[in-house]
């Protein structure tokens, strides 16, 4: 604080005259009128900068950011219905050209099982020829065999006959062979 | 609150906690007039400045994603907005602008009376005692002008049994008329009190000895008086809306 002492006019009655204060400065009533006077053009400033200025811009902001907000949220539900949308025709793309692949593979099984039938009907039939003609052919065979089995028999027996000493009867032993070979 | 003043004791302590609260002309030595430009002039014109960084050069670019000084003047904002709404109903709204040009007055002033060698305007009776007779004559009038004699009611209290109504009246009228006082006795009062107690403790800190102690106390000291600061702001904007709420709706 001041160490020189100060004129007791210009101190006044607050302020003892090294300066330091007399009391509470709180009630220095020779102040008050200065004090109430700065505060009343403090607050006047106050209130008109904050009722001109600050507090419409704020409010303006806020109200801003909430209308923003709102109108994302608005979009963000669009675009999710468009996504959601958009899986759906997805899906239906898919399932539909799962049907169509199921279908062409279908006609496919279907052609080639048609030409395999008539293969093998065609095969069955030349196999049916085949069998018919080697069942002729074996029938030949076998006729023409017994022909053969009944000739040797015949001059077996009338050679037997004859080495036996006997007379060999052609008629005979023909009659004898066809009863042995007929059963 | 006596003078402390032993200086001329001879020891190293010199107390003048109540120094830091005497109105010096800003320029030359001579008496203070009304108009008289002084440190109180400086510290709240400091407040107006604060003010004004706070709420109109943070918000100048209206951004939708708030830079850091921006939310803080929009979160002020909604504070005192939502107080105003929930104590006062959707009438008081439209009284915000006067209620946040006190809240915004007294939050700065306070915090530029923390800053050391500072001038904390809040810690006089002649600022505080007109702010809260601002209030009160405001809530009156307003009353009056609303609910004309009805107003009135706010002294009767009709839940009461009849007999008990007038010494209630009574006791309701003494407590209408200590509300400035109180309003304005407390929010000096706080803040007078604190940033003497912190001088105190600062004239201690002259001896070697103690000052460890001295330094560790203002400290202490300083942070009960940043949060006695911003509650005493919120106090007496919260009393300005509960007040006002009575003039608004003064039945009980």
């Amino acid at each position: 604080m001041a160490t020189e002492p100060i004129a007791e006019e210009i101190a006044g009655s607050c302020v003892d005259a090294y300066g330091s204060a007399i009391g509470m400065p709180q009630l220095c009533f020779d102040w008050f009128p200065n004090q109430i006077f700065w505060l009343v053009i403090t607050l006047v400033v106050i209130f008109l900068v904050l009722s001109r200025v600050a507090l419409p811009r704020i409010a303006a902001i806020l109200a801003e950011r909430q209308g923003t907000i709102t109108n994302d949220l608005a979009a963000a539900e669009d675009l999710k219905a468009k996504a959601v949308e958009a899986e759906e025709a997805y899906n239906k793309a898919l399932a539909d050209a799962r049907a169509e692949a199921q279908r062409i593979a279908a006609e496919a099984r279907a052609e080639i099982q048609s030409g395999l039938d008539d293969a093998i009907a065609m095969a069955d039939l030349e196999i049916a020829a085949k069998t018919a003609e080697s069942e002729k052919a074996i029938a030949g065979i076998r006729a023409s065999a017994l022909d053969s089995i009944q000739v040797v028999a015949k001059d077996t027996a009338a050679e037997l006959v004859t080495a036996l000493g006997g007379k060999a009867d052609a008629k005979a032993i023909d009659g004898a062979v066809d009863a042995q070979t007929k059963g | 609150m006596a003078t402390e003043t032993t200086a001329a004791e001879g020891s190293s302590l010199v107390f003048h906690p109540m120094d830091q609260f005497i109105v010096k002309p800003l320029f030359g030595d001579g008496a203070i007039a009304w108009y008289t430009p002084t440190n109180v002039t400086l510290w709240m014109f400091l407040a107006i400045a604060a003010i004004f960084g706070l709420l109109v050069l943070s918000t100048s670019k209206r951004a939708i994603v708030p830079t850091r000084m921006q939310s803080v003047a929009e979160l002020t904002y909604g504070f005192i907005y939502k107080m105003l709404e929930d104590i006062c109903g959707k009438e008081g709204v439209k009284y915000f602008p006067y209620v946040m040009t006190l809240f915004m007055f007294i939050v700065c002033a306070n915090f530029l009376g923390m800053i050391p060698t500072s001038f904390t305007t809040t810690s006089h009776f002649a600022v505080t005692i007109p702010l809260a007779l601002a209030v009160f004559l405001t809530v009156t009038i307003l009353g009056f002008v609303k609910n004309g004699a009805a107003f009135l009611g706010l002294f009767w209290v009709s839940s009461a049994p009849l007999a008990l109504r007038p010494v209630l009246a009574i006791i309701e009228l003494i407590s209408y008329f200590v509300r400035p006082v109180s309003h304005s006795i407390r929010l000096a009062g706080n803040v007078m009190a604190g940033h003497a107690v912190i001088k105190v403790f600062a004239g201690f800190a002259a001896i070697a000895v103690i000052s460890p102690v001295s330094v560790l106390a203002i400290t202490a000291m300083y942070g009960l008086e940043v949060l006695v600061s911003f509650i005493q702001a919120y106090v007496f904007t919260i009393l300005t809306c509960v007040y006002l709420k009575d003039a608004l709706h003064p039945s009980h």
